[in-house]
Protein backbone atom coordinates (compact mmCIF):
# COMPACT_ATOMS: atom_id res chain seq x y z
CA UNK A 1 0.00 0.00 0.00
CA UNK A 2 2.80 2.82 1.10
CA UNK A 3 4.64 1.75 -1.78
CA UNK A 4 1.62 2.28 -4.25
CA UNK A 5 1.68 5.48 -2.69
CA UNK A 6 4.93 6.22 -2.98
CA UNK A 7 5.87 4.79 -6.24
CA UNK A 8 4.70 7.98 -8.63
CA UNK A 9 5.86 10.24 -5.80
CA UNK A 10 9.50 9.89 -7.58
CA UNK A 11 8.56 11.64 -10.55
CA UNK A 12 9.00 14.86 -11.04
CA UNK A 13 6.26 15.38 -12.99
CA UNK A 14 3.83 14.02 -10.93
CA UNK A 15 5.10 15.74 -7.75
CA UNK A 16 4.96 18.85 -9.68
CA UNK A 17 1.11 18.40 -11.06
CA UNK A 18 0.72 17.15 -7.22
CA UNK A 19 1.61 19.77 -5.45
CA UNK A 20 -0.12 22.64 -8.11
CA UNK A 21 -3.25 20.52 -7.62
CA UNK A 22 -2.70 21.20 -3.86
CA UNK A 23 -2.04 24.59 -3.98
CA UNK A 24 -5.18 25.43 -6.70
CA UNK A 25 -7.60 22.84 -4.32
CA UNK A 26 -6.60 25.03 -0.90
CA UNK A 27 -7.58 28.44 -3.08
CA UNK A 28 -10.65 27.04 -4.54
CA UNK A 29 -11.53 25.42 -1.58
CA UNK A 30 -10.93 29.24 0.40
CA UNK A 31 -12.87 31.13 -2.08
CA UNK A 32 -15.97 28.30 -2.28
CA UNK A 33 -17.57 29.16 1.30
CA UNK A 34 -18.15 32.97 -0.37
CA UNK A 35 -19.19 32.16 -3.56
CA UNK A 36 -21.61 29.84 -2.34
CA UNK A 37 -23.01 32.61 0.19
CA UNK A 38 -22.67 35.15 -1.98
CA UNK A 39 -24.49 33.35 -4.76
CA UNK A 40 -22.06 34.12 -7.25
CA UNK A 41 -21.54 30.19 -8.40
CA UNK A 42 -22.74 31.79 -12.27
CA UNK A 43 -19.88 33.38 -12.31
CA UNK A 44 -17.56 30.74 -11.64
CA UNK A 45 -18.33 28.98 -14.51
CA UNK A 46 -18.50 32.43 -16.77
CA UNK A 47 -14.96 33.60 -15.82
CA UNK A 48 -13.94 30.01 -16.97
CA UNK A 49 -15.12 30.18 -20.07
CA UNK A 50 -13.90 33.79 -20.69
CA UNK A 51 -10.54 33.04 -20.78
CA UNK A 52 -10.18 30.49 -23.21
CA UNK A 53 -9.80 33.93 -25.96
CA UNK A 54 -6.99 35.05 -23.17
CA UNK A 55 -5.34 31.34 -23.18
CA UNK A 56 -5.31 31.42 -27.52
CA UNK A 57 -4.21 34.30 -27.62
CA UNK A 58 -1.63 33.96 -25.37
CA UNK A 59 -0.36 30.87 -27.46
CA UNK A 60 -0.23 33.48 -30.49
CA UNK A 61 2.26 35.40 -29.50
CA UNK A 62 3.75 33.10 -27.28
CA UNK A 63 3.10 34.66 -23.92
CA UNK A 64 2.76 32.30 -21.04
CA UNK A 65 -1.09 30.36 -21.25
CA UNK A 66 -1.87 31.00 -18.03
CA UNK A 67 -0.58 34.82 -18.04
CA UNK A 68 -3.19 35.25 -20.79
CA UNK A 69 -5.62 34.00 -19.29
CA UNK A 70 -5.15 36.35 -15.99
CA UNK A 71 -5.64 38.99 -18.49
CA UNK A 72 -8.55 37.68 -20.15
CA UNK A 73 -10.58 36.92 -16.97
CA UNK A 74 -9.55 40.27 -15.15
CA UNK A 75 -11.35 41.87 -18.46
CA UNK A 76 -13.98 39.82 -17.68
CA UNK A 77 -14.34 41.48 -14.11
CA UNK A 78 -13.98 44.70 -15.61
CA UNK A 79 -16.76 44.17 -18.32
CA UNK A 80 -18.81 42.71 -16.39
CA UNK A 81 -19.13 45.25 -13.85
CA UNK A 82 -19.00 47.99 -16.24
CA UNK A 83 -22.13 46.48 -17.71
CA UNK A 84 -23.86 46.39 -14.50
CA UNK A 85 -23.19 49.77 -13.55
CA UNK A 86 -24.66 50.89 -16.48
CA UNK A 87 -28.37 51.70 -15.77
CA UNK A 88 -29.33 48.72 -14.01
CA UNK A 89 -28.16 45.95 -15.87
CA UNK A 90 -28.62 42.92 -13.47
CA UNK A 91 -25.07 41.32 -13.11
CA UNK A 92 -26.64 37.67 -14.29
CA UNK A 93 -27.38 39.05 -17.32
CA UNK A 94 -23.88 40.83 -17.88
CA UNK A 95 -22.33 37.88 -16.76
CA UNK A 96 -24.34 35.91 -19.67
CA UNK A 97 -23.56 38.12 -22.30
CA UNK A 98 -19.88 38.63 -21.65
CA UNK A 99 -19.22 35.06 -20.99
CA UNK A 100 -21.44 33.90 -24.24
CA UNK A 101 -19.18 36.14 -25.79
CA UNK A 102 -15.70 35.65 -24.98
CA UNK A 103 -15.96 31.91 -25.14
CA UNK A 104 -17.37 32.31 -28.63
CA UNK A 105 -14.96 34.64 -29.74
CA UNK A 106 -12.08 32.00 -28.44
CA UNK A 107 -13.37 29.11 -30.15
CA UNK A 108 -13.31 31.35 -33.66
CA UNK A 109 -9.58 32.46 -32.36
CA UNK A 110 -8.76 28.58 -32.33
CA UNK A 111 -10.00 28.00 -35.28
CA UNK A 112 -7.94 30.58 -37.10
CA UNK A 113 -4.90 29.60 -35.25
CA UNK A 114 -3.39 26.35 -36.85
CA UNK A 115 -1.21 23.64 -35.41
CA UNK A 116 -3.44 24.92 -31.67
CA UNK A 117 -4.04 21.42 -30.88
CA UNK A 118 -4.45 22.07 -26.71
CA UNK A 119 -8.20 22.13 -26.96
CA UNK A 120 -8.98 19.27 -24.92
CA UNK A 121 -6.17 20.22 -22.21
CA UNK A 122 -7.71 23.80 -22.14
CA UNK A 123 -10.98 22.41 -21.76
CA UNK A 124 -10.85 19.47 -19.42
CA UNK A 125 -7.73 20.04 -17.71
CA UNK A 126 -3.85 18.53 -17.91
CA UNK A 127 -2.76 18.68 -14.43
CA UNK A 128 0.23 16.15 -15.32
CA UNK A 129 1.50 18.52 -17.52
CA UNK A 130 2.30 21.17 -15.51
CA UNK A 131 5.98 23.14 -15.96
CA UNK A 132 8.31 24.32 -13.47
CA UNK A 133 7.04 27.68 -14.46
CA UNK A 134 3.35 26.82 -14.28
CA UNK A 135 4.11 25.69 -10.75
CA UNK A 136 5.82 28.60 -9.74
CA UNK A 137 2.92 30.67 -11.40
CA UNK A 138 0.11 28.23 -9.59
CA UNK A 139 1.70 28.96 -6.27
CA UNK A 140 2.25 32.30 -6.03
CA UNK A 141 -1.36 32.69 -7.48
CA UNK A 142 -2.79 30.68 -4.72
CA UNK A 143 -1.01 31.92 -2.14
CA UNK A 144 -1.77 35.47 -3.11
CA UNK A 145 -5.72 34.86 -2.87
CA UNK A 146 -5.49 32.80 0.77
CA UNK A 147 -3.70 35.81 2.02
CA UNK A 148 -6.12 38.41 0.67
CA UNK A 149 -9.04 36.24 2.30
CA UNK A 150 -7.69 36.15 5.19
CA UNK A 151 -6.61 39.85 5.49
CA UNK A 152 -10.05 41.08 4.25
CA UNK A 153 -12.12 37.82 5.64
CA UNK A 154 -13.70 40.73 8.06
CA UNK A 155 -14.87 43.32 5.00
CA UNK A 156 -15.85 40.02 2.74
CA UNK A 157 -17.94 38.94 6.04
CA UNK A 158 -19.88 41.80 6.58
CA UNK A 159 -20.59 42.91 2.76
CA UNK A 160 -22.09 39.83 2.18
CA UNK A 161 -24.18 39.63 5.37
CA UNK A 162 -25.45 43.09 5.30
CA UNK A 163 -24.41 45.51 2.55
CA UNK A 164 -26.18 48.47 3.92
CA UNK A 165 -24.19 48.02 7.38
CA UNK A 166 -21.21 47.85 5.62
CA UNK A 167 -21.81 51.22 3.41
CA UNK A 168 -22.87 52.57 6.84
CA UNK A 169 -19.75 51.71 8.26
CA UNK A 170 -17.73 53.52 5.30
CA UNK A 171 -16.74 50.20 3.77
CA UNK A 172 -17.61 50.51 -0.63
CA UNK A 173 -19.60 46.52 -0.89
CA UNK A 174 -18.69 47.53 -4.83
CA UNK A 175 -15.15 47.80 -4.35
CA UNK A 176 -15.13 44.61 -2.09
CA UNK A 177 -16.98 42.30 -4.49
CA UNK A 178 -15.01 44.17 -7.53
CA UNK A 179 -11.78 42.92 -5.12
CA UNK A 180 -13.47 39.40 -4.45
CA UNK A 181 -13.84 38.90 -8.84
CA UNK A 182 -10.62 39.27 -9.24
CA UNK A 183 -9.74 36.32 -6.70
CA UNK A 184 -12.35 34.30 -8.23
CA UNK A 185 -10.74 34.97 -11.92
CA UNK A 186 -7.39 33.95 -10.67
CA UNK A 187 -8.48 31.41 -9.45
CA UNK A 188 -10.26 30.18 -12.10
CA UNK A 189 -7.36 30.57 -14.11
CA UNK A 190 -4.96 28.44 -12.15
CA UNK A 191 -7.72 26.04 -11.42
CA UNK A 192 -8.59 25.32 -14.99
CA UNK A 193 -5.13 23.73 -15.65
CA UNK A 194 -5.72 20.88 -13.28
CA UNK A 195 -9.82 20.69 -14.06
CA UNK A 196 -9.99 22.40 -17.37
CA UNK A 197 -12.27 25.44 -18.16
CA UNK A 198 -15.78 23.25 -18.45
CA UNK A 199 -15.37 21.76 -14.75
CA UNK A 200 -13.25 24.66 -12.19
CA UNK A 201 -16.88 25.53 -11.29
CA UNK A 202 -16.96 22.15 -9.50
CA UNK A 203 -14.00 23.26 -7.32
CA UNK A 204 -15.25 26.43 -6.46
CA UNK A 205 -18.96 25.42 -5.96
CA UNK A 206 -19.07 21.79 -4.30
CA UNK A 207 -16.52 22.21 -1.72
CA UNK A 208 -18.69 24.47 0.31
CA UNK A 209 -22.04 23.23 -1.05
CA UNK A 210 -20.96 20.04 1.00
CA UNK A 211 -18.95 21.71 3.92
CA UNK A 212 -22.67 23.84 4.32
CA UNK A 213 -24.55 20.51 4.50
CA UNK A 214 -22.07 19.46 7.70
CA UNK A 215 -21.16 22.47 9.64
CA UNK A 216 -22.58 25.85 10.06
CA UNK A 217 -20.04 28.66 10.37
CA UNK A 218 -18.39 30.26 7.79
CA UNK A 219 -14.88 29.41 9.04
CA UNK A 220 -15.67 25.70 9.75
CA UNK A 221 -17.09 25.95 6.04
CA UNK A 222 -14.10 27.23 4.59
CA UNK A 223 -11.74 24.74 6.58
CA UNK A 224 -13.89 21.89 5.35
CA UNK A 225 -13.96 22.95 2.07
CA UNK A 226 -10.22 23.16 1.66
CA UNK A 227 -10.06 19.84 3.19
CA UNK A 228 -12.62 17.99 0.64
CA UNK A 229 -10.85 19.56 -2.53
CA UNK A 230 -7.48 18.71 -1.58
CA UNK A 231 -8.78 15.26 -0.96
CA UNK A 232 -10.42 15.31 -4.48
CA UNK A 233 -7.67 16.27 -5.84
CA UNK A 234 -5.12 13.93 -4.48
CA UNK A 235 -7.89 10.95 -5.18
CA UNK A 236 -8.12 12.47 -8.94
CA UNK A 237 -4.10 12.29 -9.20
CA UNK A 238 -3.40 8.93 -8.24
CA UNK A 239 -6.48 7.69 -10.47
CA UNK A 240 -4.95 9.38 -13.34
CA UNK A 241 -1.68 7.97 -12.62
CA UNK A 242 -2.69 4.04 -12.03
CA UNK A 243 -5.71 4.14 -13.90
CA UNK A 244 -5.13 6.59 -16.78
CA UNK A 245 -8.43 8.31 -15.82
CA UNK A 246 -9.27 11.86 -16.88
CA UNK A 247 -8.08 13.79 -14.17
CA UNK A 248 -10.44 16.74 -14.14
CA UNK A 249 -13.45 14.32 -14.50
CA UNK A 250 -11.90 12.31 -11.96
CA UNK A 251 -11.75 15.05 -9.05
CA UNK A 252 -15.09 16.16 -10.11
CA UNK A 253 -16.39 13.04 -9.68
CA UNK A 254 -14.56 12.59 -5.98
CA UNK A 255 -16.27 16.09 -5.35
CA UNK A 256 -19.69 14.99 -6.22
CA UNK A 257 -19.14 11.64 -4.34
CA UNK A 258 -18.10 13.72 -1.53
CA UNK A 259 -21.81 16.04 -2.07
CA UNK A 260 -23.98 13.19 -2.31
CA UNK A 261 -22.41 11.53 0.84
CA UNK A 262 -23.23 14.79 2.64
CA UNK A 263 -26.67 14.89 1.20
CA UNK A 264 -27.87 11.55 2.52
CA UNK A 265 -26.02 11.83 5.67
CA UNK A 266 -27.78 15.26 6.60
CA UNK A 267 -30.95 14.29 5.28
CA UNK A 268 -30.58 11.26 7.59
CA UNK A 269 -30.05 13.24 10.76
CA UNK A 270 -32.80 15.80 10.03
CA UNK A 271 -35.40 12.78 9.56
CA UNK A 272 -33.67 10.88 13.07
CA UNK A 273 -33.91 14.41 15.10
CA UNK A 274 -37.35 15.08 13.94
CA UNK B 1 -27.56 52.26 -3.84
CA UNK B 2 -25.32 55.43 -4.40
CA UNK B 3 -22.19 55.29 -3.07
CA UNK B 4 -21.14 58.02 -0.41
CA UNK B 5 -19.33 60.66 -1.34
CA UNK B 6 -16.55 59.58 1.39
CA UNK B 7 -16.01 56.46 2.16
CA UNK B 8 -13.65 56.16 4.86
CA UNK B 9 -13.44 53.28 6.84
CA UNK B 10 -11.69 52.66 10.56
CA UNK B 11 -10.19 54.56 13.11
CA UNK B 12 -8.43 57.75 11.16
CA UNK B 13 -11.75 58.61 10.22
CA UNK B 14 -13.31 58.80 13.83
CA UNK B 15 -14.50 62.38 14.89
CA UNK B 16 -15.35 62.90 18.69
CA UNK B 17 -18.28 64.70 19.43
CA UNK B 18 -17.86 69.00 19.27
CA UNK B 19 -18.74 70.47 22.32
CA UNK B 20 -22.70 71.69 22.96
CA UNK B 21 -23.19 70.84 19.49
CA UNK B 22 -26.52 68.95 18.90
CA UNK B 23 -26.83 65.31 18.07
CA UNK B 24 -28.33 65.77 15.07
CA UNK B 25 -28.95 68.85 13.42
CA UNK B 26 -30.67 69.28 9.67
CA UNK B 27 -30.97 72.68 8.19
CA UNK B 28 -33.18 72.96 4.32
CA UNK B 29 -32.61 70.03 3.64
CA UNK B 30 -34.41 68.66 0.27
CA UNK B 31 -33.82 65.27 -1.83
CA UNK B 32 -34.87 63.55 -4.60
CA UNK B 33 -34.34 60.47 -6.00
CA UNK B 34 -31.94 60.68 -9.39
CA UNK B 35 -34.49 60.26 -12.29
CA UNK B 36 -37.05 61.17 -10.29
CA UNK B 37 -38.69 64.33 -10.45
CA UNK B 38 -41.07 64.74 -7.84
CA UNK B 39 -39.03 65.44 -4.01
CA UNK B 40 -38.78 62.79 -1.59
CA UNK B 41 -37.77 65.69 1.45
CA UNK B 42 -38.92 69.42 0.72
CA UNK B 43 -37.14 71.90 3.13
CA UNK B 44 -36.57 69.65 6.45
CA UNK B 45 -35.11 71.51 9.31
CA UNK B 46 -34.85 69.67 12.94
CA UNK B 47 -32.29 69.87 15.42
CA UNK B 48 -32.20 66.68 18.53
CA UNK B 49 -30.53 67.37 21.33
CA UNK B 50 -28.16 64.54 23.13
CA UNK B 51 -29.97 62.24 24.94
CA UNK B 52 -33.03 62.91 23.14
CA UNK B 53 -35.68 60.15 22.07
CA UNK B 54 -37.31 60.93 19.12
CA UNK B 55 -40.08 58.91 17.69
CA UNK B 56 -40.45 60.03 13.29
CA UNK B 57 -43.92 59.00 12.10
CA UNK B 58 -45.53 59.46 9.16
CA UNK B 59 -47.39 57.46 6.05
CA UNK B 60 -45.83 55.51 3.89
CA UNK B 61 -43.60 57.49 1.12
CA UNK B 62 -42.86 60.59 3.43
CA UNK B 63 -39.42 60.10 3.49
CA UNK B 64 -38.94 58.36 6.57
CA UNK B 65 -36.55 56.13 5.20
CA UNK B 66 -34.85 58.36 3.19
CA UNK B 67 -33.87 60.76 5.90
CA UNK B 68 -32.33 58.43 7.70
CA UNK B 69 -30.29 57.03 4.97
CA UNK B 70 -29.37 60.77 4.64
CA UNK B 71 -28.68 60.96 8.18
CA UNK B 72 -25.71 57.88 8.06
CA UNK B 73 -24.56 58.58 4.40
CA UNK B 74 -26.04 56.13 2.21
CA UNK B 75 -27.29 59.02 0.15
CA UNK B 76 -25.68 61.57 -1.05
CA UNK B 77 -26.79 65.41 0.21
CA UNK B 78 -28.30 67.37 -2.81
CA UNK B 79 -29.05 70.17 -1.03
CA UNK B 80 -29.01 71.47 2.32
CA UNK B 81 -26.74 70.58 5.67
CA UNK B 82 -26.91 67.64 7.85
CA UNK B 83 -24.78 67.46 10.87
CA UNK B 84 -24.07 64.76 13.93
CA UNK B 85 -22.53 65.90 16.57
CA UNK B 86 -20.84 69.35 14.64
CA UNK B 87 -19.61 66.47 11.77
CA UNK B 88 -21.09 66.60 7.94
CA UNK B 89 -23.55 62.94 8.02
CA UNK B 90 -21.21 61.18 6.04
CA UNK B 91 -17.90 61.99 7.71
CA UNK B 92 -19.27 60.55 10.80
CA UNK B 93 -19.49 56.56 10.48
CA UNK B 94 -18.47 56.16 14.83
CA UNK B 95 -21.15 58.55 15.62
CA UNK B 96 -24.18 57.21 13.89
CA UNK B 97 -25.62 53.86 13.70
CA UNK B 98 -28.92 51.91 12.03
CA UNK B 99 -30.86 49.00 12.86
CA UNK B 100 -32.06 48.88 9.25
CA UNK B 101 -35.47 47.62 8.30
CA UNK B 102 -34.81 43.61 7.76
CA UNK B 103 -34.70 43.35 4.08
CA UNK B 104 -30.99 44.60 3.67
CA UNK B 105 -29.95 41.60 5.49
CA UNK B 106 -29.07 38.26 4.62
CA UNK B 107 -30.82 36.82 7.13
CA UNK B 108 -29.74 32.95 5.36
CA UNK B 109 -25.97 33.72 5.48
CA UNK B 110 -23.95 31.30 7.68
CA UNK B 111 -22.84 33.26 10.52
CA UNK B 112 -23.79 33.19 14.29
CA UNK B 113 -25.52 35.65 16.90
CA UNK B 114 -21.79 36.66 18.14
CA UNK B 115 -20.60 37.19 14.74
CA UNK B 116 -22.92 39.54 13.82
CA UNK B 117 -23.03 41.49 16.92
CA UNK B 118 -19.32 41.71 16.43
CA UNK B 119 -19.94 43.57 12.90
CA UNK B 120 -20.45 46.50 15.09
CA UNK B 121 -17.26 46.54 16.33
CA UNK B 122 -15.84 46.48 12.55
CA UNK B 123 -16.13 50.01 12.05
CA UNK B 124 -13.48 50.91 15.31
CA UNK B 125 -11.08 48.29 13.70
CA UNK B 126 -10.72 48.77 9.92
CA UNK B 127 -8.20 47.02 7.79
CA UNK B 128 -5.87 44.42 8.85
CA UNK B 129 -7.02 44.16 12.65
CA UNK B 130 -9.20 41.78 14.29
CA UNK B 131 -11.67 41.81 17.51
CA UNK B 132 -9.59 42.27 20.36
CA UNK B 133 -10.77 41.96 24.13
CA UNK B 134 -12.40 45.25 24.00
CA UNK B 135 -14.31 44.51 21.58
CA UNK B 136 -15.44 40.84 23.35
CA UNK B 137 -16.24 42.38 26.19
CA UNK B 138 -18.68 45.40 24.12
CA UNK B 139 -20.06 42.35 22.21
CA UNK B 140 -20.87 40.39 25.48
CA UNK B 141 -22.40 43.21 26.73
CA UNK B 142 -24.22 43.97 24.25
CA UNK B 143 -25.96 40.55 24.07
CA UNK B 144 -26.23 40.71 28.18
CA UNK B 145 -28.83 43.84 27.52
CA UNK B 146 -30.36 42.25 24.61
CA UNK B 147 -30.77 39.47 26.80
CA UNK B 148 -29.92 36.91 24.03
CA UNK B 149 -26.78 35.27 25.31
CA UNK B 150 -27.87 31.99 25.40
CA UNK B 151 -28.39 32.10 21.83
CA UNK B 152 -24.69 33.41 20.79
CA UNK B 153 -23.59 30.46 19.04
CA UNK B 154 -26.81 29.73 16.76
CA UNK B 155 -26.99 30.49 13.38
CA UNK B 156 -29.40 33.62 12.68
CA UNK B 157 -30.94 31.81 9.75
CA UNK B 158 -32.57 30.03 12.67
CA UNK B 159 -34.08 32.87 14.72
CA UNK B 160 -37.61 34.44 15.34
CA UNK B 161 -38.02 37.93 13.73
CA UNK B 162 -37.70 39.27 17.48
CA UNK B 163 -34.86 37.69 17.90
CA UNK B 164 -33.32 38.74 14.81
CA UNK B 165 -34.42 42.44 15.42
CA UNK B 166 -32.60 41.74 19.19
CA UNK B 167 -29.70 40.70 17.44
CA UNK B 168 -29.96 43.85 15.25
CA UNK B 169 -30.39 46.58 17.98
CA UNK B 170 -27.24 43.95 19.82
CA UNK B 171 -24.84 45.26 16.86
CA UNK B 172 -25.87 48.82 17.15
CA UNK B 173 -25.00 48.37 20.94
CA UNK B 174 -21.59 47.15 20.64
CA UNK B 175 -20.94 49.97 17.94
CA UNK B 176 -21.50 52.21 20.80
CA UNK B 177 -22.27 54.90 18.23
CA UNK B 178 -24.21 58.26 19.98
CA UNK B 179 -26.93 58.76 18.06
CA UNK B 180 -28.65 55.43 17.36
CA UNK B 181 -31.29 55.15 14.03
CA UNK B 182 -34.22 52.87 14.13
CA UNK B 183 -35.96 52.13 11.09
CA UNK B 184 -39.28 50.35 11.80
CA UNK B 185 -37.73 48.12 14.70
CA UNK B 186 -40.82 46.83 15.66
CA UNK B 187 -42.37 45.22 12.45
CA UNK B 188 -43.13 41.44 13.48
CA UNK B 189 -41.92 41.63 16.62
CA UNK B 190 -43.06 39.85 19.83
CA UNK B 191 -44.35 42.20 23.02
CA UNK B 192 -41.61 40.91 24.92
CA UNK B 193 -38.94 42.01 22.86
CA UNK B 194 -40.62 45.54 22.12
CA UNK B 195 -41.14 45.71 25.52
CA UNK B 196 -37.07 45.54 25.87
CA UNK B 197 -36.40 47.93 23.22
CA UNK B 198 -38.11 50.52 24.91
CA UNK B 199 -36.19 49.90 27.99
CA UNK B 200 -33.15 49.59 25.99
CA UNK B 201 -33.77 52.49 24.14
CA UNK B 202 -34.19 54.43 27.52
CA UNK B 203 -31.18 53.57 28.99
CA UNK B 204 -28.93 54.59 25.88
CA UNK B 205 -30.99 58.07 26.40
CA UNK B 206 -30.15 58.45 30.10
CA UNK B 207 -26.75 58.06 29.35
CA UNK B 208 -26.78 61.35 26.72
CA UNK B 209 -27.06 59.28 23.40
CA UNK B 210 -30.01 59.94 21.07
CA UNK B 211 -32.35 57.79 19.55
CA UNK B 212 -34.53 58.43 16.61
CA UNK B 213 -36.95 55.70 15.89
CA UNK B 214 -39.34 55.50 12.64
CA UNK B 215 -42.56 53.87 13.04
CA UNK B 216 -45.99 53.75 11.67
CA UNK B 217 -47.54 52.46 14.66
CA UNK B 218 -49.29 56.06 16.19
CA UNK B 219 -50.33 53.93 19.65
CA UNK B 220 -46.78 53.57 21.00
CA UNK B 221 -46.02 57.23 20.98
CA UNK B 222 -47.73 58.75 23.76
CA UNK B 223 -46.41 55.93 25.98
CA UNK B 224 -42.82 55.63 25.13
CA UNK B 225 -41.70 59.20 23.53
CA UNK B 226 -41.34 62.36 24.78
CA UNK B 227 -41.01 63.83 21.27
CA UNK B 228 -42.83 63.70 18.17
CA UNK B 229 -41.47 64.69 14.63
CA UNK B 230 -44.46 64.25 12.10
CA UNK B 231 -43.10 63.90 8.44
CA UNK B 232 -44.60 64.27 5.45
CA UNK B 233 -41.71 65.64 3.07
CA UNK B 234 -41.13 67.97 5.21
CA UNK B 235 -42.07 68.06 9.13
CA UNK B 236 -45.82 68.91 9.22
CA UNK B 237 -45.21 69.21 13.07
CA UNK B 238 -43.10 68.43 16.11
CA UNK B 239 -43.67 68.36 20.05
CA UNK B 240 -45.44 65.97 22.15
CA UNK B 241 -47.59 63.16 20.81
CA UNK B 242 -50.33 65.03 22.27
CA UNK B 243 -49.80 68.14 20.15
CA UNK B 244 -48.59 66.67 16.91
CA UNK B 245 -51.04 63.82 16.91
CA UNK B 246 -54.34 66.03 15.71
CA UNK B 247 -56.88 64.26 13.60
CA UNK B 248 -55.75 67.64 11.81
CA UNK B 249 -51.98 66.49 11.12
CA UNK B 250 -53.03 62.75 10.75
CA UNK B 251 -55.86 63.58 8.00
CA UNK B 252 -53.36 66.20 6.31
CA UNK B 253 -50.76 63.21 6.40
CA UNK B 254 -52.56 60.20 5.93
CA UNK B 255 -55.35 61.39 3.53
CA UNK B 256 -53.22 61.29 0.79
CA UNK B 257 -51.75 58.17 1.80
CA UNK B 258 -53.46 56.20 -1.37
CA UNK B 259 -51.99 58.67 -3.68
CA UNK B 260 -48.68 58.58 -2.34
CA UNK B 261 -48.17 54.69 -2.67
CA UNK B 262 -49.22 54.67 -6.09
CA UNK B 263 -46.59 57.70 -6.68
CA UNK B 264 -43.36 56.04 -5.04
CA UNK B 265 -43.52 52.18 -3.32
CA UNK B 266 -40.01 53.07 -2.69
CA UNK B 267 -39.52 54.37 0.62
Amino acid sequence: MLEWILEPLQYSFFLKGLFAGIAVAAACGILSGFIVWRGMAFIGDALAHAILPGIVLATMFGVHMLIGALIAAIFSVIAIGALTSHKGFKEDTAIGVIFAGAFALGLLLIDKVSGFKDLTHILFGNILGVSGFDLTLIIIVAFVVILMVILFYKELLVTSFDSTHALAIGLSPTVIHFGFLILTASTTVIASQTVGVVMVLALLVTPAATASLLVKELPKIMGLSIILSVISIIIGFYSSYYFDAPSGATIVMVLTIFFIAAFLFSKIKSTLVN
Amino acid sequence: MKKSPLLCYGKSCDHPPMESTPALKIENLNFHYPGDKSSVLENVNVSIAPGEKVALVGPNGAGKSTLMKLILGLEQIQSGNISVYGHEAHACRHRVAMVPQKSSVDWMFPVTVRQVITMGRFVHLGWFKNPGKKDRDAVDQAMETMEITDIAHKQVGELSGGQQQRVMLARTLAHDADLLLLDEPLNHVDIATQELMFHTIEKICSLGKSVLVSTHDLGILTVHFSRVLFLDKTFIADGTAENVLTPQNIAKAYGFEFHKNRENTQC
